[in-house]
C-alpha cells in the first residue's frame, strides 16, 4: 500500500489534466478491462445481477494555471480549486512536460497583502522567449514535495485523493466474493466543483453511490472543533457542504463496521464536499454515502495520513461491496 | 451581418423573444429545421441525417438587465439587476421598459446638489430609480407593472474596425451563429440560440441535453481587460488580436483536445487566436460539457471592452475570424472524426 501510494501521489493531475494518474491505475488494475468517457472519468466494472454499486475516488489534486508570460520569462498563475496563497511562496511547482518552478513573492510591505497577483513563477529563463519554449499560456501544474514514511504516519501533497484511488485500486485486486455489480470511477475535476462524477453518474446509473475522498480533523493545536482523529479509524460521513449521507447508506457502513470489529468514526464535516455530492442528484436520486480518510493539513504540500485508517477505510468499502442491500 | 440589429434587440434573460424572433426569420432559409423548446432555447438543425460527429455550436441570446421590483408613490420606479452588473455604470443611463418600449432614465442627484461626503460614494441598486416622466404611482403604473424588464437604450455605431453597441456579449456569438447556418458541411450540426445564460447558465443545461452531441463550441462575447488601469499581466483579451479560447474559467475546464485542434487549425490557416488568460467568469461551456455522460466542450470568444455595462466596445476583424475559425473546426470534425479520449 505505502509503494503505491508513493507512486499516485508523486504524478502530477491538477483537474483538468488527470492523464498520468489514469495511466498508472491502468496499468495497476490489467486483469480489467477499462474505459475513459468523454471528459476523461476512468471506469472498471466487474459485472453482477445484484445491486449495482458506484465506488468514485478523485484523480485530480489542486494546482495552478499559466495565465502570462512577462518579458523577463516570469509567469503569472491562477488557482486551479483551493489553493491557500499563504502557503505559496518558496514553493515549487511541476507542469506535465516536466518544467520545474519556484513561486516567488513581490515586494510587500506586510505579509497580510499576500495575495495571488502578487505571486509569480521563476522557470530559471531569462527571457520570454526561452520561457516559452517549456511552457504555454493555459498549461497547467502541480506543486511538488517528497513522499515521506514517519512509521503509521504517512505524508505527501496530493493526499487528497490518491489515497481514494490506493483504496479504490486495492479493492478491485482484491474483491471479494459478490453479487453485486461493482464499478468503481476514479473520477476527474473534483477539486473546482464534482464534475467528472456528474457525468459519469449519469453515464452509469448505478442503484447507489459510495465516495472515497479525504475528510479533515480536529486533533491537531488549536485546531477548529471536529470529532476526527487521525488513528481512530475510517470516518463515516454525515454531512458536508455538498451531501446530507442518505440515511440508508450510513447506517449499514456503521452495521458493518460493527459487525467486522472495524475501527470507524463519524464524520460531520463544516464545509467542503465530495463527488457524493453529483453522484446523490442522478438523474432521479442515488443513495449515496462516503467513507473518508482523516488528513491533516488539506490542501498543503504535507497532508498527513494514517495507515490504520487506510486498513480499516479497505476493510469498510470490500464489506460494502459485498452486502446485500435491499 | 445582423449585428446592429440584434445589438440593438432587446433580450434580458427570460425576455429574449425579440432576438429570438429575429433569429428565427434569419436562419429559417438556411437550415432544414427550425424550432424552440419550453424554456425557449432556438434550434437550428442542419444535416441531422448525415454520417458523422453531431456537432453542437451554442450561443446564447439573453443579456443583462434591469426588473422592475417596485413602483413608489411619486411614480418613481425601483429595480434590482438582472444577471450581474455594476452599479457605478448606470447613472444617468437611458432605458427601455417592458413590451410597449417605455422610455426611462437611470436617476440619481445632480453634482450640485449632493453632500461633499455624497460625492465620494458609490450609490447602489438601493439609491437608483427609473424615471418615466409619470407623476404618480397611479399614471406609471398605466405605462409599466413590477417584473417588467428594462435594457439599456444603446444604438449601435462603428469606428473603424471597432464596432460600439449594447449586449456583444452574445450578440456577437449570435452574429456568428447566424452567420454559419449559411455554409454546407458534412456532418450534422446544431446551431444552438439558448436562454438565461447571464443568471446561471439555465437554458444550455437543457439544450444539450436534447440535442446530446459528440463535441461543442460555445460562442460568446467575454472580457477584454487592454484598457487604462490594467497591468499587462492581468489582460484579459486583447481586442483586434483575434478570437480567444478560453482554456479554463469558473464553469468550466475546456477540454484540452478541442483548444489543441483550434490552435492548431488557426496556425495552419494563419488566423489570429489568442488565450484567454484569466479564468473568471463562465459560459454555456459549463452546463453543456456536463450535459449526460459529458460533452467535450469548448468556449470561443470576441473579446469585448465594459462588457456588462450600456456599452461594449469590439473588433469586427475578430468576428470575422471566430467565423472562419468556427467553420475551419466543424469542417475537421466532418473529416476527421472526433479523438477525445
Amino acid at each position: 500500500m505505502k509503494e503505491l501510494l508513493k507512486k499516485l501521489t508523486q504524478a502530477c493531475g491538477p483537474s483538468g489534466s488527470e492523464q498520468c494518474i489514469r495511466e498508472i491505475i491502468k496499468s495497476e488494475l490489467p486483469n480489467y478491462e477499462t474505459r475513459t468517457d468523454a471528459l476523461g472519468n476512468l471506469i472498471v466494472e466487474k459485472k453482477g445481477p445484484k445491486s449495482k454499486i458506484m465506488f468514485s475516488a478523485h484523480m485530480d489534486e489542486i494546482g495552478i494555471i499559466v495565465t502570462h508570460i512577462d518579458k523577463e520569462g516570469f509567469l503569472r498563475f491562477d488557482f486551479i480549486g483551493g489553493v491557500n496563497p499563504f502557503y505559496l511562496p518558496g514553493e515549487r511547482v511541476q507542469f506535465q512536460n516536466g518544467t520545474l518552478g519556484v513561486i516567488g513573492v513581490e515586494k510587500l510591505d506586510k505579509i497580510a497583502d499576500l495575495q495571488k497577483s502578487n505571486l509569480y513563477i521563476d522557470i530559471g529563463v531569462e527571457s520570454k522567449e526561452e520561457a516559452m519554449k517549456l511552457v504555454k499560456i493555459g498549461d497547467t501544474a502541480c506543486f511538488t514535495s517528497p513522499f515521506i514514511d514517519l512509521g503509521n504516519r504517512l505524508v505527501s501533497k496530493a493526499m487528497d485523493n490518491r489515497v481514494a484511488c490506493a483504496l479504490l485500486i486495492k479493492l478491485m485486486q482484491e474483491l471479494p466474493e459478490t453479487d453485486n455489480h461493482i464499478v468503481a470511477v476514479f473520477t476527474v475535476q473534483e477539486e473546482v466543483g464534482l464534475r467528472g462524477a456528474k457525468t459519469a453518474a449519469y453515464g452509469i446509473d448505478p442503484d447507489y453511490g459510495l465516495a472515497i475522498d479525504v475528510t479533515a480533523t480536529g486533533d491537531t493545536p488549536k485546531a477548529m472543533t471536529m470529532d476526527v482523529s487521525l488513528g481512530k479509524g475510517a470516518a463515516i460521513k454525515v454531512k458536508d457542504n455538498s451531501l446530507l449521507a442518505h440515511p440508508y447508506v450510513k447506517d449499514k457502513l456503521v452495521e458493518l463496521a460493527e459487525a467486522n470489529n472495524i475501527p470507524y468514526q463519524m464524520e460531520v464535516l463544516e464545509f467542503g464536499g465530495t463527488d457524493a455530492g453529483a453522484i446523490h442528484l442522478n438523474r432521479e436520486g442515488v443513495p449515496s454515502g462516503v467513507i473518508s480518510v482523516p488528513t491533516r493539513y488539506v490542501h498543503s504540500r504535507s497532508e498527513m495520513v494514517d495507515v490504520r485508517d487506510l486498513d480499516a477505510a479497505l476493510a469498510l468499502a470490500k464489506a460494502f461491496a459485498k452486502v446485500d442491500l435491499k | 451581418m445582423f449585428l446592429k440589429e440584434l445589438s440593438e434587440a432587446r433580450g434580458v434573460s427570460s425576455r429574449e423573444h425579440e432576438v429570438r424572433d429575429l433569429i428565427r426569420e434569419y436562419i429559417t432559409p438556411h437550415v432544414d429545421e427550425v424550432f424552440n423548446d419550453s424554456l425557449g432555447n432556438l434550434y437550428g438543425v442542419k444535416g441531422k441525417d448525415k454520417p458523422g460527429p453531431k456537432v453542437m455550436l451554442a450561443a446564447h441570446m439573453d443579456e443583462v438587465g434591469l426588473m422592475i421590483t417596485t413602483i413608489e408613490k411619486n411614480g418613481l420606479l425601483r429595480f434590482q439587476p438582472v444577471g450581474g452588473i455594476d452599479p457605478r455604470v448606470l447613472v444617468s443611463k437611458p432605458v427601455y421598459i417592458g413590451k410597449d418600449k417605455v422610455v426611462g432614465v437611470i436617476g440619481a442627484k445632480a453634482i450640485h446638489l449632493q453632500r461633499p461626503e455624497e460625492r465620494t460614494q458609490v450609490l447602489g441598486f438601493d439609491d437608483l430609480y427609473i424615471d418615466i416622466g409619470a407623476v404618480d404611482d397611479d399614471s406609471a403604473k398605466k405605462l409599466v407593472k413590477p417584473g417588467d424588464v428594462a435594457t439599456f437604450a444603446t444604438s449601435f455605431g462603428e469606428m473603424g474596425d471597432l464596432v460600439v453597441g449594447k449586449a456583444f456579449d452574445d450578440r456577437a456569438g449570435c452574429t456568428a451563429l447566424v452567420e454559419l447556418t449559411k455554409l454546407e458541411f458534412n456532418c450534422p450540426v446544431y446551431f444552438v440560440f439558448t436562454v438565461q445564460e447571464e443568471v446561471g447558465l439555465r437554458g444550455a443545461g437543457p439544450a444539450a441535453y436534447r440535442v446530446g452531441p459528440d463535441v461543442c463550441l460555445v460562442l460568446e462575447g467575454t472580457t477584454a481587460s487592454d484598457v487604462a488601469g490594467t497591468d499587462e499581466e492581468g489582460y484579459s483579451t486583447t481586442v483586434g488580436a483575434g478570437p480567444a479560447v478560453s482554456v479554463m474559467d469558473r464553469s468550466v475546464i475546456a477540454h484540452p483536445k478541442v483548444v489543441g485542434r483550434l490552435f492548431r487549425l488557426a496556425e495552419e490557416h494563419g488566423v489570429p487566436i489568442q488565450n484567454k488568460r484569466t479564468i473568471t467568469g463562465g459560459t454555456d461551456a459549463g452546463a453543456i460539457s456536463l450535459s449526460r455522460e459529458g460533452v467535450p466542450t469548448a468556449p470561443i470568444a470576441v473579446p469585448c471592452r465594459y462588457i456588462h455595462s450600456p456599452v461594449t466596445v469590439m473588433s469586427k476583424s475578430d468576428l470575422e475570424h471566430m467565423i472562419k475559425l468556427v467553420e475551419l473546426f466543424v469542417h475537421d470534425i466532418a473529416d476527421k472524426g472526433v479523438d477525445f479520449e
